[in-house]
């Protein structure tokens, strides 16, 4: 067993080495540009780049038309956004969206209220979901584009696109959907869940780093968004740029095995997830956070109350996670995630959070159940604020000298 | 972000984790920070007739550095007069442990505790509280 332990799989996974394989001659030996229609090494890529777009086309349902290659999801999400703000302001400039997004749409849609926009920020209830209702009273005559992600990268919990999906059909408004975190761990369907625009990339399923890429409805209705990077006119002129090709090259591999092994990696990896949350909860003062009914197989978000996270962090180094507590920013700000499901500071502050991957193997659950409960009771044996707990103190009643 | 060895040390190994008799005239406690910043410190010290520290105690809710912080200040404070104690300045803390900036108030909060201790060890000994130096965190 290799330590530290690898649980850190929503934030990046290690590139399967199918797929690094299946990259690897697209660096040495057919390195041409994709966009050279002149001879036989453009010629080369241009084929693997094709056969790639079909692979990833396929993991979402969609035509091979409809995918335009990005540097990410990042990318994808701008493109997304900013590119309907400019292609349909004729139409209205209301977007609606949701709070615990990841940055790259609050962010997004920060800069597009500086250019004239209105966005609505949908609060989640506590179990980290939105309601249709909450879209369906949103809705207003100027609304173009409703964003909300399939599945949280910090909880997991799976927002109901579905019905979102179908509300926005009915409604004539885009619907665009940051599956970052779900495609290849869960079935997802721009068909049946009638996404307009899907943001995804490649590293979040055992593909490389640094390419992604967002769908564009053709048909019912063909969406069409306005480039934020000009050039040469690449991917239909909506994204310009030489083509990342043994990067595309890998997303295509590893959505051909996302699409393989799904069921069975989701199955498996919901077992350990659950073996792992189980023997947590077994400690005193724990609890889930957002639900466990509509959740990524592989992920895992627990408080530790009365322990800080970073604190915990640091006793369980041979562990690869997250904590929701930023001690380490200047602002000593709590993940805004958790902060929006009304955690209290402190429950936010005491945050853990497990991603489970496909390399990730029982004896590792094993030895990270040991190795939390053992730095949770250390580090709670050391906390006034478990004492007071213990005594029965309301740490409420105590005028907290704030710094 | 990497620890020193000398957090790593104080983190694994803490001096003096406990809890003193907060009702005992000799014992004065300190309790600063706040749940929500994710820092707490209880740091405690029972002082003899001679008015030196005869012990002390801490408990801490926070990162590695605040507890490494709290660790190493209740190491300093024992043998020392109250008045000897007064004079722990947080940079001390900051070098001895090679904090980086972003965790210079983990030893600012030590140093308020010591001084929340000393007082409320004067209070009880009907002395004056000493006025609190307006730190800049």
């Amino acid at each position: 067993m290799q330590l530290p332990i690898y649980l850190d799989n929503n934030s990046t996974t290690k590139c399967d080495p199918r797929v690094f394989e299946a990259m690897t001659p697209y660096f040495l030996k057919d390195y041409g540009n994709a966009a050279s229609r002149s001879h036989a090494y453009g010629w080369k890529t241009e084929e693997g780049v094709d056969y790639a777009r079909e692979q990833i086309a396929k993991i979402i349902g969609a035509n091979s038309k409809e995918i335009i290659f990005t540097s990410g999801a990042t990318e994808s999400n701008n493109l997304a956004l900013k590119g309907v703000y400019e292609m349909y302001a004729a139409k209205g400039n209301h977007f609606i969206t949701v709070s615990t997004e990841h940055k790259a749409i609050l962010d997004a849609c920060k800069h597009l209220e500086k250019l004239g926009a209105e966005v609505t920020y949908l609060p989640v209830a506590e179990n980290g979901l939105i309601t249709i209702e909450q879209i369906q009273e949103a809705i207003k005559p100027n609304t173009v584009l409703v964003s909300v992600m399939y599945a949280n990268n910090e909880l997991g919990v799976i927002q109901p696109i579905r019905e979102i999906g179908a509300l926005c059909k009915e409604k004539g408004i885009l619907f665009h959907t940051d599956a970052t975190q779900a495609v290849g761990k869960i079935p997802v369907s721009v068909i049946d869940d009638n996404i307009d625009l899907l943001s995804f990339t490649a590293h979040k399923m055992y593909g490389p780093k640094g390419v992604g890429a967002l769908y564009v409805r053709r048909k019912n209705p063909r969406v069409k968004v306005t480039a934020q990077i000009d050039g040469g006119g690449h991917e239909r002129g909506m994204r310009s740029g030489t083509l990342n090709v043994p990067g595309i090259v890998g997303f295509g591999k590893a959505c051909e095995i996302a699409m393989a092994e799904m069921d069975t990696d989701a199955a498996r990896l919901s077992k350990m997830r659950d073996k792992l949350e189980n023997a947590l909860l077994q400690l005193e003062e724990a609890y889930v956070n957002g639900t466990k009914e509509h959740r990524l197989p592989h992920t895992t978000n627990i408080s530790f109350k009365y322990v800080e996270g970073e604190g915990l962090m640091m006793g369980i180094k041979d562990v690869a996670v997250s904590s929701g507590s930023a001690c380490t920013s200047a602002s000593l700000e709590p993940s805004y995630v958790l902060k929006n499901l009304g955690l209290d500071d402190e429950l936010a502050h005491s945050s853990i959070r497990f991603g489970l991957g496909r390399f990730t193997t029982d004896e590792e659950i094993d030895f990270t159940i040991k190795c939390v409960t053992d730095a949770v009771n250390k580090l709670r044996d050391m906390s006034p604020l478990w004492e007071m707990f213990k005594e029965g103190i309301d740490l409420k009643s105590i005028e907290w000298t704030e710094h | 972000m990497a620890y020193s060895d000398k957090v790593i040390d104080h983190y694994t190994n803490p001096r003096n984790i406990g809890t003193l008799d907060k009702s005992s005239e000799s014992v004065g406690t300190g309790l600063v920070g706040a749940p929500e910043c994710g820092d707490v410190m209880r740091l405690q010290i029972q002082v003899s007739d001679e008015g030196v520290i005869e012990d002390a105690k801490f408990k801490t809710f926070g990162c590695g550095s605040a507890i490494a912080s709290s660790s190493l200040a209740t190491e300093w404070l024992k043998g020392k007069s109250v008045d000897e104690a007064l004079e722990i300045d947080n940079m001390e803390i900051v070098e001895e442990l090679a904090l980086p900036p972003v965790k210079i108030h983990c030893s600012v909060l030590a140093e308020d505790a010591i001084k929340a201790a000393i007082n409320d060890y004067r209070v009880k000994k009907g002395l004056e509280p000493l006025e609190a130096e307006k730190s800049i965190h």
